[in-house]
């Protein structure tokens, strides 16, 4: 196929409603400034646009040169986590981000699509009984490991929740036995009190606040209250585009990033509220639908991974902002203002048209490293 | 698909699964949604708007109190009152330390603050202290540096310009408490003021006026960013007083260091020119703040300087009372002008003896020569011939008895015995013998200074119940309209007769009164001394016999009165001067009563009283 005819496979329905997300995206940000294109909705708009161009770039790349590519992204993920956590930039008081003089990038963003892509790609190669024999876990467990240590030391917290998230989706997925999950489970419980103490202060308060919010009215607990407040008092109707009291009189924090849903339905109430998230639901769906049409394990691997995580993305910034789980700074995916998040899922929605482009491919079952591998290994 | 079918499957089957949870958490965040912003909705619009608006109330400006031409009594002057706002400072106790240093401020005082700054919002201000003097204000300047979150704002404090003259018709302000809270949000402004005494407390809602409010949509650090709404309130309005702030003066500079009260009235309107009650307080150091000591000093005072004597003194009115009986016995009829008493220092009855204050006797007396010497005789035989209950009604229908309505509070009753008084308090009979002892003022009777005063401006007047008052009667078609009194309902013939008596008494040689009499060409002030004797001491004299005013101690000597009117020729001013424990009327009360009454008619104040007064307001 050319890349002609791969343009006219794309799923356009798809990127019709991702379209819709980003006029929302850059709506909500003119009203977050006040009414003005400055400074947030131009540039978001220009990223937008720039990354839907990207993403059909991702589309029509053929998807096993992506699978050929999935471990040496990884390791240039890692490797970049390692210098951040070196010389990074200190944002958010965290070190997260790596100054690449031209943009600034994010090494743990791409490293949830490299780390998907890792996994898809290695049970791509594993079959049932492989699966069910603990050996042929260890290498995915520690391919998700490396970079959840590192991402927790930045330390973000949401992210490497998130990593960890995805990665059992995908093992759950590629079959592992549920006594696995309990083993992994079990440990990971007994090793909570073990970690509490390496948690940051601020980590910590997070995860406290959260279980008792009336504690600290005015500290942390007040940006789940001042949220909320925002969301209740924009009834069924909203307050009207602009006019959100709790945001635009800064009783809401972060109002273009993290706590943009809470502005959008304190403006546009209920109402809004619910068809932005039908909106997400519909991107979702035909993700989902896209994953499961593919022909080989990669390919949906892949795709349900990539979904899966966007769902966790969405449900866990809503479900925080409205206060049902702890304040974990997750943007809400394609309408927080940011570069990197949105490269990150454009790429991952490039991935998933090009999944359905290709999903017809013919896919060798077998890494021959690994093969070797596995060989002197049994 | 590679010829692996069963790992298909399973992933199919996962992903229902994953489907089913993912469809599952998503109606989480749909039910939690609709919570919030249908369930709860009501609750959370109340918390975003409280988050928003702040309302602040704007005190108006008390009213001022004038005198009848303007003069102001009462007015407001600027007051710089310090604050701490503890969103400012960066460490409040460093700066309350610091504070400590340059002010006096008490532990009381710190608590307070503290306790303050805990239960209000971090960007309110908390009052340290009010009326900085200039030193205190330049050593906080000076070390401003080292006071983050102090922030000096001006107030407005009550100022009494004359100080401790009219303290007692003003009154004062002071702190709001806890019992005076009316609901009313300006009572809960920090360092409002409220009248608690005299006119200021009277007109207290006048003077307040209404406060605005001012509404403002703030931010999450409370600072303003717009205003929402703005209602002026109302300044309070002036209270006009019918004072003459110089006449005032005068009087209290007359009395000097006595224990005392004068009254001054116009006997065809009622305005009252002069109210002066000595000794005075400072109304200044309420609205600064009393300490507890000054407080205690002023109450255990035993000239009583908080009491104002003019309206809530009451004393036995002695001698000044026989108008009253002579009046009763002529409208009974049961005396004449022309019956004529002997006598012979004193009068029997039964076995009592009732004397008259000339040990010798007077001789033989009619009416006017009886009031001119104030002859005691003569009153016990006439007030025996008309009975305590023709007297007692007498004595209502001149404004003695029950309160005249003035509008100052704290007014007493005073006290008119009869029969059915004495049945019902006392469950005794009434004896004659109390009936003589009234005729001279004594005994039970009691009267305060304003009715007293309001008893001679009816004499004077001789056809309306005058009534006395204190403010201004407002002005239609630019003209005062007198006030439209019940009718006095006495015979003019015998109010000639009694007015004869009094103008004896002070202008034919022999009268009580005669040495203080008004020695001024064309006009002619009428009056009647009165001693009155001190209770409790005249109940022991019975008994153990007469002693010499000047051997008892000043508390149980007997008190000096002096009522008055002038001009004789066409009367328009009544007065009244008490002298307590003066000894004597003619000799402590008279000379003062002339010195003022000479001034009153040299300013004759009432002159303006139906002309246009120019309202001053401003």
């Amino acid at each position: 196929m050319s890349w002609r005819e791969k343009l006219r496979h794309v799923n356009w329905s798809l990127v019709l409603f991702i379209n819709g997300l980003g006029l929302v995206s850059v709506t909500a940000l003119v009203s977050a400034a006040d009414g003005n294109i400055e400074p947030w909705a131009g540039r978001q708009a220009m990223r937008f646009m720039v990354s839907v161009v990207m993403m059909l770039t991702v589309a029509v790349v053929d998807i096993r040169f992506w699978m050929r590519g999935a471990y040496v992204l990884y390791a240039i993920c890692l490797v970049l986590l390692v210098v951040v956590d070196a010389h990074g930039t200190v944002g958010m008081g965290a070190q997260r981000w790596i100054d690449l003089c031209f943009i600034q990038i994010q090494p743990s963003e791409i490293m949830k699509v490299a780390l998907t892509l890792s996994l898809a790609r290695y049970f791509h190669g594993r079959s049932l009984e492989e699966i069910a024999k603990p050996i042929y876990l260890i290498l995915p467990i520690i391919i998700v490991l490396l970079p959840v240590g590192l991402v927790l030391k930045q330390p973000d917290l949401g992210t490497a929740m998130m990593l960890l998230m995805v990665s059992s989706t995908l093992f759950f997925l590629a079959g592992a036995r549920l006594w696995q999950f309990s083993v992994v489970l079990v440990t990971s419980i007994t090793l909570v009190p073990v970690t509490w103490p390496f948690l940051h202060d601020y980590q910590r308060k997070r995860i406290l606040t959260f279980l008792h919010p009336e504690t600290d009215p005015l500290g942390a607990g007040y940006h789940i209250l001042q949220s909320k407040i925002a969301l209740g008092s924009g009834g069924l109707f909203g307050k009207g585009f602009g006019k959100g009291t709790q945001s635009h009189l800064n009783f809401l924090p972060e109002k273009q990033t993290d706590f943009i849903f809470t502005m959008w339905a304190e403006e546009q109430g209920m109402v809004g509220g619910l068809a932005l998230l039908f909106l997400y639901t519909i991107v979702i769906a035909l993700s989902y639908t896209l994953a499961l049409r593919s022909r080989n394990q990669f390919g949906r691997l892949l795709g349900l991974g990539l979904t899966t995580t966007f769902f966790l993305y969405v449900f866990s910034n809503a479900a925080m902002v409205m206060g049902l789980i702890p304040v974990v700074g997750i943007p809400l995916p394609l309408l927080s203002y940011g570069g990197t998040a949105m490269m990150t899922v454009m790429f991952g929605f490039g991935l998933l048209l090009s999944i359905d482009i290709h999903r017809d491919v013919q896919m060798s079952r077998h890494c021959p490293y690994l093969r070797d591998l596995f060989k002197t290994l049994s | 698909m590679h010829g692996d079918p069963d790992r298909t499957r399973v992933l199919s089957r996962r992903m229902m699964i994953l489907g089913l949870g993912q469809v599952g958490l998503l109606g989480a965040l749909i039910a939690r949604l609709y919570s919030l912003q249908v369930l709860e909705s009501d609750r959370y619009r109340l918390l975003s708007d409280e988050n928003r608006f702040s309302t602040r109330l704007l005190a108006p400006p008390r009213g001022r109190i004038l005198d009848r031409f303007g003069v102001p009594l009462a007015i407001n002057i600027p007051n710089f009152v310090i604050q701490v706002i503890s969103e400012r400072a960066e460490n409040m106790e460093k700066t309350l330390d610091t504070l400590t240093r340059l002010l006096p401020l008490t532990h009381q005082d710190c608590q307070r603050i503290r306790r303050e700054i805990e239960r209000r919002r971090s960007f309110v201000p908390v009052m340290v202290r009010e009326n900085l003097s200039w030193e205190e204000m330049v050593r906080i300047q000076v070390n401003f540096p080292d006071l983050s979150g102090v922030v000096i704002e001006q107030g407005f404090t009550r100022f009494y310009p004359l100080y401790e003259l009219g303290a007692h018709v003003l009154g004062y302000v002071a702190a709001v408490a806890e019992e005076d809270q009316t609901g009313d949000r300006l009572l809960e402004l920090p360092g409002f003021r409220v009248g608690k005494a005299g006119t200021e407390r009277l007109h207290d809602l006048a003077l307040r006026g209404r406060g605005g409010t001012y509404t403002v949509e703030v931010n999450a650090v409370g600072r303003i960013v717009k205003e929402v709404d703005w209602h002026e309130g109302e300044a309070g309005s002036d209270v006009h007083l019918t004072l003459d702030v110089r006449l005032q003066q005068f009087a209290a500079e007359r009395l000097g260091l006595e224990s005392a009260a004068v009254v001054v009235m116009d006997i065809v309107t009622g305005e009252v020119f002069v109210l002066v009650s000595t000794p005075s307080f400072d109304p200044n150091r309420f609205s600064r703040g009393l300490s507890a000591t000054e407080w205690k000093d002023l109450m255990a005072h035993p000239q009583a300087p908080l009491t104002n004597k003019a309206v809530a003194g009451q004393y036995a009115p002695g001698s000044t009372f026989k108008m009253i009986v002579a009046l009763a016995a002529l409208e009974a009829g049961v005396v004449t002008p022309e019956v004529r008493i002997h006598c012979f220092g004193s009068l029997s009855l039964g076995n009592a003896r009732f004397h008259c204050w000339k040990s010798g006797g007077h001789g033989t007396m009619d009416l006017v020569l009886g009031l001119q010497h104030s002859c005691d005789v003569y009153f016990y035989e006439v007030a025996r011939r008309v009975g305590i209950d023709r007297i007692a009604k007498m004595a209502r229908r001149f404004g003695l008895g029950a309160r005249l309505g003035f509008d100052l509070p704290g007014e007493q009753n005073g006290l008119v015995p009869e029969r059915t008084w004495k049945m019902q308090v006392m469950k005794e009979p009434w004896q004659l013998g109390e009936t003589l002892v009234a005729g001279i003022g004594q005994g039970f009777t009691l009267a305060t200074p304003l009715q007293l005063c309001t008893m001679v401006a009816r004499i004077a007047n001789g056809r309306a119940q005058v009534r006395p008052r204190l403010s201004l009667a407002p002005v239609t078609k630019g003209v005062r309209r007198p006030e439209k009194f019940e009718p006095l309902g006495v015979q003019p013939k015998n109010i000639a007769v009694v007015r004869q008596g009094m103008y004896a008494v002070s202008n034919v040689p022999g009268g009580t009164a005669y040495r203080a009499r008004l020695n001024q060409p064309g006009l002619v002030m009428s009056g009647k001394t009165g001693t009155s004797q001190v209770r409790r001491v005249t109940q022991r004299e019975r008994a153990s016999g007469v002693r010499k005013n000047q051997n008892l101690p000043w508390e149980q000597r007997d008190h000096a009165l002096f009522v008055a009117y002038a001009p004789e020729n066409a009367p328009r001013y009544a007065m009244v001067v008490i002298v307590e424990h003066g000894c004597s009327g003619s000799k402590a009360a008279a000379p003062v009563a002339r010195d003022i009454m000479r001034e009153v008619l040299k300013l004759d104040p009432a002159r303006f009283s139906t002309a246009i007064v120019r309202s001053t307001n401003h």
